[in-house]
C-alpha cells in the first residue's frame, strides 16, 4: 500500500487518476482504516486529503455553511452558527459512533461509505445539502440524495473525492430534526431513522417540508409525499397521520438482526412524526 | 511498501520514528516507541483501550495511521503523571479502585482528562455517555463515574 497526502486538490486528483489499483480517500478513517483491518479491501493507494486547503473547516457561504471534507463529527457540534442554522444535520452526525469516532468520523466519509444506515445523511438529504465532487474532470456539484447509489455503492466515479458538503441558507422561522431508533442508548445502528426539514410561514403554517429516512431501503430516501403531506398545515394531527402513512408507504426495509421489516416499517411514520413536531418547534411553531 | 519517516511530538517531547505505510498509531506507540500504556482491545474503534490525544481530540489510535502523525501533538496516559505524582484522575481511580484488571483503565483515563477538559463539572450522565466508547468488562463502570466525579471535584477546587 501506498501513502499520499497531496497538498493540492490537483495533485490528489492525479494521484488518484494514475493509480490502476484499487485507491481509498483517507479523511476520518473510521469506516477505511476498519475495512482494512478486515481485510475487506486492500487499497495499492490510499491518499489522505486532510492536507488539502480548506477542508477542515466551515466556511460561511451564500447564507449557508460549506462544510469541509474533513470537518470531524466532534467539531459540527463546537460550531455554533452552523448548529443555530441546521440543528438537525448537527445533530445526525453527533450520532455517529463513541466520543473518539466523534473527533475523526466525517460526514463526507459518512455519505461515501453509504450505508442505508449512515446517521448524517438524512438530515443532509432532507436538507438539500450538494457536495462538491472534484475528480480527474473538474469541479462538480451533486446532490447528496444522489451520491448513494446503494448499500457501499456511490455514484461517484473513479478519481472522484468529495472536497466539502454545502448547506443552504434557510428563511427566519425554519429549522430540522434527526432521529433514529436504536435498542441502546448510544453507540449503535440504525434500525430506522428519520429527518425532517420545515419551513413556516408567520402564523405557523408550513410553506415547505422535505422529509428523508434512513435504513428502510437500500439508499436513505427522500419521501416527496411525506413533505408534501405537512405543508399547508399546522402540523395538526391529521397532518402527521399522512405524513407518517406517507413514510410507512415509502419504505422497503431488510429484515436483519436488527429490526424486522414490519417493526422498520411502522417505526419510521413514528420517528418521522416525532422529528416533524421537534422542527416545528425549533421553528418557531406553537405546538 | 517502503516505510515512511515521521516527525512528531508525544507528551511534549519531539519524537521520530519509521512505519509502514498502513500501521495504525497503536502499532507505533506499542511496538516501536515501547508506549505500552496504549492498550489493543478490539482493534476497531469500538472498546475505547487504545484511546490517545491528537492534537487535543480524542480518537482511537487503532483508528489512526502511524504516518498520520506527521506533524502532530499526541497524548498517551504516559504522559498524565508530572513525575513521582499522579494526576488526580490517576490517583482517584485508586483510591476508588475504579480498576480491577486494568487493561481498559490507560484509555479511560485519557478519554476522562479530554472530558474534564472540555467540561470540568459533569453530570454523571454526561460522564457515562462521554466514556460509553470505553469498554470496562469488570467494574460495572459506576466505581469508574465515581472516580472521575472525585478527581473533577478536586480539580475545580484546586
Amino acid at each position: 500500500m501506498q501513502y499520499a497526502k497531496p497538498k493540492t486538490v490537483a495533485e490528489a486528483a492525479r494521484l488518484l487518476k494514475d493509480e490502476a489499483g484499487v485507491t481509498r480517500i483517507l479523511a476520518g478513517g473510521t469506516d477505511v482504516l476498519v475495512q482494512m483491518k478486515a481485510g475487506m479491501v486492500e487499497p495499492a493507494l490510499v491518499v489522505d486529503i486532510k492536507g488539502l486547503p480548506g477542508i477542515r473547516e466551515i466556511v460561511a457561504e451564500a447564507g449557508g455553511y460549506r462544510i469541509g471534507a474533513c470537518v470531524a463529527g466532534a467539531e459540527l457540534g463546537e460550531h455554533a452558527g452552523l448548529k443555530a442554522l441546521w440543528p438537525g444535520v448537527v445533530e445526525g452526525a453527533e450520532l455517529i459512533g463513541s466520543t473518539q469516532v466523534q473527533g475523526r468520523c466525517t460526514q463526507a466519509g459518512n455519505l461515501c461509505n453509504a450505508s442505508p444506515a449512515a446517521d448524517s445523511v438524512p438530515a443532509l438529504v432532507a436538507a438539500g445539502a450538494v457536495a462538491r465532487v472534484i475528480g480527474p474532470d473538474g469541479v462538480r456539484d451533486v446532490a447528496v440524495s444522489d451520491v448513494p447509489v446503494g448499500p457501499g455503492k456511490t455514484s461517484l466515479k473513479k478519481g472522484e473525492f468529495i472536497a466539502s458538503i454545502f448547506v443552504p441558507a434557510r428563511p427566519d422561522r425554519a429549522s430540522d430534526a434527526y432521529l433514529r431508533f436504536i435498542p441502546r442508548t448510544e453507540m449503535d445502528i440504525a434500525v430506522a431513522s428519520a429527518a425532517v426539514s420545515l419551513e413556516l410561514d408567520g402564523v405557523g403554517m408550513v410553506t415547505a417540508a422535505r422529509v428523508a429516512l434512513g435504513a428502510v431501503a437500500p439508499t436513505v430516501r427522500l419521501v416527496e409525499a411525506a413533505g408534501a403531506a405537512l405543508v399547508g398545515t399546522r402540523l395538526d394531527e391529521a397532518a402527521l397521520d399522512a405524513l407518517s402513512a406517507a413514510c410507512s408507504a415509502a419504505c422497503a426495509p431488510i429484515d436483519d438482526k436488527r429490526g424486522t421489516i414490519e417493526f422498520r416499517t411502522h417505526i419510521a411514520g413514528v420517528l418521522a412524526k416525532r422529528a416533524a413536531r421537534i422542527a416545528y418547534t425549533r421553528a418557531g411553531g406553537q405546538a | 511498501m517502503s516505510n515512511i519517516h515521521v516527525t512528531t511530538s508525544i507528551n511534549g517531547d519531539p519524537v521520530e520514528f519509521v512505519c509502514a505505510p498502513d500501521e495504525p498509531l497503536l502499532d507505533v506507540l506499542r511496538n516501536r516507541l515501547g508506549l505500552t500504556g496504549v492498550k489493543e482491545g478490539c482493534g476497531t474503534g469500538d472498546c475505547g483501550a487504545c484511546s490517545v490525544l491528537v492534537d487535543g481530540r480524542l480518537v482511537c489510535s487503532c483508528l489512526v495511521l502511524g504516518v498520520e502523525a506527521e506533524g502532530a501533538e499526541i497524548s498517551t496516559v504516559e504522559g498524565m503523571a508530572e513525575a513521582e505524582t499522579l494526576h488526580p484522575l490517576q490517583q482517584a481511580f485508586i483510591d476508588h479502585a475504579a480498576l480491577q484488571c486494568g487493561v481498559c483503565t490507560p484509555g479511560i483515563l485519557v478519554a476522562a482528562k479530554a472530558l474534564l477538559a472540555k467540561n470540568p463539572d459533569p453530570t454523571d450522565e454526561e460522564v457515562r455517555f462521554w466514556l460509553a466508547g470505553n469498554l470496562c468488562r469488570c467494574t460495572g463502570y459506576d466505581k469508574i463515574v465515581r472516580a472521575v466525579q472525585d478527581a473533577a471535584a478536586q480539580m475545580r477546587s484546586a
